[in-house]
């Protein structure tokens, strides 16, 4: 079985504690948090950090709760959680879809939202989630807190705004009444990593859109939204054409490689359909139809 | 009726359905009878090969080539030499030193155990370090500095025969390229013939890409080499442990006697764990060096990227036939990828397996294949996974021809099969290429599948949603299975004959002690091989010890494998228990004092015919024959006895499969709905067991033809070589499976058995993808190569499927 | 590094290397070879153990990582001898061949017990839908969970031609027919 270089562990027993540790050991320092991308990548020597903090004691990051006009969640809140969560299920269903075709069971036992987002894979579902919804990411260091959109959070594959020395602490993401959201996946396999997925979420004045977010994932879309193709639904019907139109210009934005889960033009594609399918059923549930 | 027909007969009746139970209330002979390995499994207590621990054992780790085709310049291994915890660093000179640098394969081709030109494939063994603990020996690894010169790499097997292709077996004098064999069976002419006089031909291309069994343990040896005593104990993940003693005796020169191999609990084997690795001739030699006990374990990456692949056969399959539905012939040619070496697990005069029963389950007048094997840069093997030695490729062409056949006909392809399924009439039935099945009643099976389907109705919903736009598919998949190699006469393994010996102890009191030399590895053989001989003995099972896995301690014999454990040695086994039972009627007669022939046999007792008041049991003729009871001629005193089964032909299972799969049109994924297996292996020892068999098989059919499969990029570089990337079926893609079966016993297997362990992988892949194939006719597909992922389903619908073997994205 | 942890109940303490995966503490330090490790990369589940309730994959958490926390391996499961339900369950349904992937599934089914009583065969295919099972194809496995479920105090309330004659109960899992040559 193939085991990780050496290193040195620390653990944190607080956010203070992890930045006084972050500081101290430098950028050859990783948080731990799931460690289910992370130990993989030690496993196979892709990663070797010299020095692992471990935040599995920061309880206080676990945390599912509804915050004025945000739902707040801590970094610490493993995907079991936000999957159970009655409170997300109410607000935004596409939590709850996204996370059920999460890695699997076991692993969503670990796995958290604030390790999957710091991970930043290119094919992450929750980065397309926190994306669509515009949630805004709190990013603490030694010297206070920062709140960054989730837009502007990842700057490339695998790269994030957060610093060596900070920790990603919450997710806040808006409450929006009336809202309907949903999430669309295609994989090779239960558990597999996405060959591209989408999640929306609109909201409806009469029948007139008033307000929609698209996150997409795994097809190379720009921070894992698509602002032009909400620009061109936003304000208008909520049509069937208009939805398709939508569809067709956010797929237009991605720029999605080929590889073993398929060639571009097919995840171009699936972008687009995605889009569509979780359009329609955002669409549905704002209208308060039961899909 | 001949005399094993009169055996078969006998045997059914007196331990079929109605088999007497026993005090615990298992069955004394077959039935269903929960496992007696389940109770160590259960409790955590199986004994696999990573858990054995020896006193001073060290561990020891593989250094890999990170290429698919380079020279070695140069390999410094000091750094990891001076590793504080590194006992051992062993390079390809080292071994060549020994003369050990080349280990014979089983297809008498020769695998290099360490590099030392040149590197042959992605994963090739460069070098062994041995170390206190497996963290530091992996360690190590990362401190020998190889120089490597990257040579241009062989990797489309379609092309391996270019005149330009790189040389990839330079260490064989005069090798100029990268030809392996040609291997022909049929009669071309005739084919010819058939063909020109045909009204349709319909040709297709396909390939069965590479796979892997990816059994969940991987493989592993603990090897020991006593400086004392000389004598080499080596635990190891094998499916054939006398094969792997001589093996290694012919190997290293050790004196066979003093080997003594132990396969422990196997994880799964499915084929993976046949052949002989670089890693369990390592440990040996790190034993060797080190005077300890070493153990080695490979990590998934490596079971994947270097041991035993299966299938990778490129086919071109021509299929002749009458307008009105006759098939007439059948005609292959093939490309078959052996990787760097030809490492195939196969009978010896087969180097393609048992291919040429390409003729399937069909009435042909003409069939005509040929096979040329390859040499490429990737890992050695060919014949793994539950392949029957490659029946699982030529059902998958054959069915994939006949449903060709059917689109191009407008036949209903359950009607044209049924139209051409061999009659039972016609058994013994003799293939065009040589085969003789030897009993069947295909229409029956077929019948029996369509009815538990539900065809018309299905056929009839497929056209409503078909109307509406979905995308509904209707798979069938007929397979003749050809298992229990084999005939010594013409199977052997380098040239050790492919038979069995059994060997059966009757204690005193009756309880019983049966040796076996094949191996389970999940197949249930310590209950299975308790029913046979409770069979034949009436003694009950819970009082009969299975012992297997132990070369000191088991008869010699070829191993499990080819679904062979109960054609061959189940076969063995019933024997051995007849001997026992003959003998226990003389000394029930010297019992009773009357002449064996007045002695009649009733379930677990001779008695005296006409008055049954008078026997004895099983249990108190096993205690006379060791009293002082005065012996009659012909038994020097106990039971015991022992057999080798070298059966007189193959055992022919068949079945009929019905998938049905919904395809959702805007993203090509495929869901299998339901999967309807109608099995025939003669009659059931241990149905339980039998259905749970056929269970893992339908699994494998659907992780086959939906995502299994080992393709490499432009440089060879495996894209399989993690359960991220090479994907096993989870519980979420497998349907509950409908099962059925008929009974057709062997006529000349002692208990008529027939063997099941491969069907259900042999027959299920071509089910799914016909049943693909059929939900996108609307598209007007024809073909499309498995995997059938996504992306390939969508694809297809594009009218131009991708080569599913090579990195084409 | 010294680590800590309760295993099964007692506790436990041994030295060890910070990078020392869980999997191989139980197995190579405390001699608990019922956990089994089959991939690299958290995808086969013959790893999975509970940690502080939960079950978790073993290969993919340090031993340092579980120091003061509680473990729980398939050595914990039967009870004065006692099979857990579970554990019949597998019996009964013929849920295992090789017995690889069993601690692992015997795991992940207790725990979908413990939380739902009665589980849909649905429910329980996604439970384990993270761990991989060369053998059984999973019916037998979804069979046996299901009998657990409806067992859950073990074979004491089974009628015995039932345990040994009868095929799994496993009602619209699969159905068999057959046909015997006269």
């Amino acid at each position: 079985m193939q085991t990780p270089a050496p290193f040195e562990y620390e653990r944190a027993g607080s956010v203070d504690d992890a930045l006084a540790l972050l500081e101290r050991h430098g950028p050859e320092a990783r948080l731990i948090a799931g460690g289910h991308s992370l130990l993989p990548m030690m496993k196979l020597r892709l990663a070797r950090p010299e020095v692992l903090i471990d935040i599995n004691d920061l309880d206080d990051l676990a945390y599912i709760r509804l915050d004025g006009d945000a739902i707040a969640i801590g970094a610490m809140t493993r995907h079991a959680e936000l999957l159970d969560s009655p409170l997300l299920a109410e607000h935004h269903l596409v939590f709850r879809e996204a996370e059920r075709v999460i890695a699997d069971p076991v692993v969503r036992n670990r796995g958290t939202i604030g390790g999957s987002l710091c991970q930043a894979d290119p094919s992450e579902d929750l980065s397309a989630v926190v994306a669509a919804l515009g949630a805004e990411l709190v990013v603490r260091s030694r010297t206070g807190a920062r709140t960054v959109p989730a837009r502007a959070f990842h700057t490339g594959p695998y790269e994030t705004v957060v610093g060596d020395a900070e920790i990603l602490t919450e997710v806040r993401v808006p409450v929006r009444p009336g809202a309907g959201s949903a999430y669309e996946k295609v994989e090779r396999r239960a558990g597999d990593w996405a060959i591209a997925a989408a999640g929306t979420f609109v909201t409806l004045d009469g029948d007139t859109v008033a307000d929609v977010g698209i996150g997409l994932t795994a097809v190379g879309a720009p921070h894992f939204c698509a602002p032009e193709a909400e620009d061109a639904l936003r304000g208008g019907p909520a049509t069937e054409d208009r939805l398709a139109e939508a569809a067709r210009i956010a797929a237009e934005h991605t720029d999605p490689s080929g590889d073993q889960r398929g060639p571009a033009e097919y995840k171009r594609h699936l972008a687009r359909e995605l889009t569509l399918r979780a359009l329609r059923r955002s669409v549905a549930r704002a209208r308060g139809e039961g899909v | 009726m001949t005399t094993a027909e009169t055996d078969a007969a006998r045997a059914d009746a007196e331990a079929g359905a109605t088999a007497p139970r026993s005090a615990a209330g298992n069955p004394i002979g077959f039935g269903r009878m929960l496992r007696k390995e389940d109770a160590r499994f259960l409790r955590g207590r199986g004994r696999y090969l990573d858990d054995i621990q020896l006193p001073g054992m060290l561990h020891g780790a593989i250094l890999r080539s990170p290429f698919a085709h380079a020279r070695i310049a140069a390999i410094d291994t000091s750094a990891a030499e001076a590793h504080p915890k590194v006992t051992a660093v062993i390079t390809g000179a080292t071994l060549e030193s020994l003369g050990l640098a080349w280990m014979p394969t089983l297809s008498d081709d020769v695998q290099a155990v360490l590099a030392t030109d040149k590197v042959r494939f992605q994963g090739q063994e460069v070098a062994f370090v041995v170390a206190e603990d497996r963290y530091a020996a992996r360690d190590a690894l990362e401190l020998i500095e190889v120089d490597y010169e990257p040579l241009e790499p062989v990797v489309d097997a379609r092309r391996a025969l270019d005149p330009d292709a790189p040389v990839i077996r330079s260490d064989v004098e005069g090798k100029a390229d990268n030809h392996v064999f040609d291997w022909e069976s049929g009669d071309p002419a005739r084919c010819d013939e058939v063909f020109a006089a045909a009204d349709v031909v319909v040709r297709q291309d396909m390939t069965y890409p590479r796979s892997h069994p990816a059994p969940l343990e991987t493989c592993g040896s603990v090897a020991h080499m006593d400086p004392v005593t000389g004598k080499l104990t080596a635990w190891i993940t094998s499916q054939a442990p006398h094969a792997h003693r001589t093996v290694y005796a012919l190997v290293a020169g050790l004196p066979e006697h003093k080997i003594q191999v132990i396969s422990p609990d196997i994880g799964g084997g499915f084929g993976n764990k046949v052949p002989i690795y670089p890693g369990y001739v390592l440990a040996v030699v790190g034993s060797i060096v080190t005077g300890a006990p070493v153990k080695w374990v490979e990590d998934r990456s490596e079971n994947l990227m270097s041991t035993g692949f299966a299938r990778d056969y490129h086919m071109r399959g021509e299929i002749a036939a009458t307008r009105d539905g006759r098939i007439l012939g059948l005609r292959v040619d093939v490309v078959a990828d052996h990787g760097a070496f030809n490492a195939s697990a196969n009978p010896s005069k087969y180097p393609a397996g048992f291919f040429n029963i390409f003729t399937g389950s069909y009435d042909l007048q003409a069939a005509h294949c040929k096979v040329t094997g390859v040499y490429t840069n990737k890992a050695p093997g060919g014949v793994a996974y539950a392949c029957s030695f490659r029946i699982t490729e030529a059902v998958y062409l054959v069915e994939r021809m006949v449903d060709l056949l059917a689109d191009e006909l407008g036949t209903d392809p359950a009607e044209l099969r049924m139209r051409n399924l061999l009659r039972p009439e016609q058994f013994p039935y003799r293939t065009q290429t040589g085969w003789e099945y030897d009993s069947g009643d295909y229409p029956r099976a077929l019948r029996l599948a369509l009815d538990m389907a539900g065809y018309d109705e299905l056929r009839a919903e497929q056209a409503e949603r078909r109307a509406r736009g979905e995308l509904m598919g209707i798979g069938l998949s007929f397979f003749t299975e050809g298992v229990g190699a084999g005939p010594r006469k013409h199977m052997d393994i380098l040239g050790l004959g492919m038979a069995d010996g059994c060997e059966l102890r009757v204690h005193p009191t009756g309880k019983a002690v049966v040796r076996l030399s094949v191996q389970t590895q999940g197949q249930g053989h310590e209950t299975t091989f308790a029913q046979i001989v409770a069979s034949q003995l009436g003694i009950p099972p819970e009082d009969i010890e299975v012992v297997h896995g132990d070369t000191d301690q088991t008869p010699f014999g070829l191993g499990t494998y080819g679904s062979r454990s109960t054609p061959v040695s189940g076969a063995a086994a019933a024997v051995v228990a007849r001997r026992v039972r003959d003998k226990a009627r003389l000394v029930a007669a010297a019992a009773l004092e009357c002449s064996p022939d007045d002695l009649e046999w009733e379930h677990g007792r001779w008695h005296v015919r006409g008055d049954p008041s008078q026997g004895r049991t099983i249990q108190e003729i096993a205690l006379l024959a060791h009293s002082s009871l005065e012996l009659p001629e012909g038994v020097e005193g106990h039971l015991d006895a022992s057999a080798v089964y070298n059966p007189p032909n193959l055992t022919y299972p068949f079945g009929a499969y019905v998938c049905v799969v919904d395809v959702d049109p805007g993203t090509g994924r495929v869901a299998v709905r339901r999967f309807v297996a109608v099995d025939d292996c003669g009659p059931r020892i241990n149905p339980m067991i039998v259905e749970g068999q056929i269970h893992g098989g339908l699994a494998d059919g659907v992780g086959m033809a939906l995502m299994q499969a080992i393709a490499f990029d432009e440089d060879g570089n495996c894209l399989g070589g993690s359960f991220m990337d090479y994907l096993l079926p989870t519980a979420m893609e497998c349907p509950p499976w409908e099962l059925g079966e008929t009974v057709t016993p062997s006529p000349h297997h002692p208990i008529g058995a027939k063997g099941i362990g491969e069907s259900a992988t042999v027959g299920s892949p071509a089910a799914v993808v016909n049943a693909v194939i059929d939900a996108l006719e609307p598209f007007g597909v024809r073909h499309a190569d498995m995997p059938l992922t996504p992306a390939q389903v969508w694809l297809a619908m594009q009218g131009r499927p991708a080569r599913t073997d090579i990195a084409v994205w | 590094m010294q680590v800590t942890m309760t295993v099964n109940g007692a506790e436990v303490t041994r030295d060890v290397e910070p990078r020392l995966l869980l999997v191989h503490f139980v197995r190579d330090h405390l001699g608990l070879t019922g956990t089994h490790w089959g991939c690299d990369t958290s995808n086969c589940g013959a790893c999975v153990l509970w940690m502080d309730g939960e079950p978790v994959k073993s290969c993919t958490v340090l031993a340092a990582m579980a120091a003061g926390r509680s473990v729980r391996t398939v050595e914990d499961l039967a009870r004065d001898g006692e099979l857990d339900p579970v554990q019949q369950g597998f019996m009964q349904c013929h849920g295992l061949q090789c017995g690889f992937c069993t601690p692992g599934m015997l795991m992940t089914a207790r725990h979908l017990l413990d939380r739902d009583p009665d589980p849909s065969e649905a429910t329980i295919r996604e439970a384990i839908s993270g761990q991989l099972c060369r053998c059984t194809g999973y019916q037998n496995i979804v069979a046996a969970v299901r009998w657990a479920a409806e067992h859950p105090h073990g074979a004491a309330e089974v009628d015995d031609e039932a345990v040994t004659q009868s095929a799994p109960a496993a009602p619209g899992e699969g159905r068999s027919e057959t046909e015997v040559s006269a």
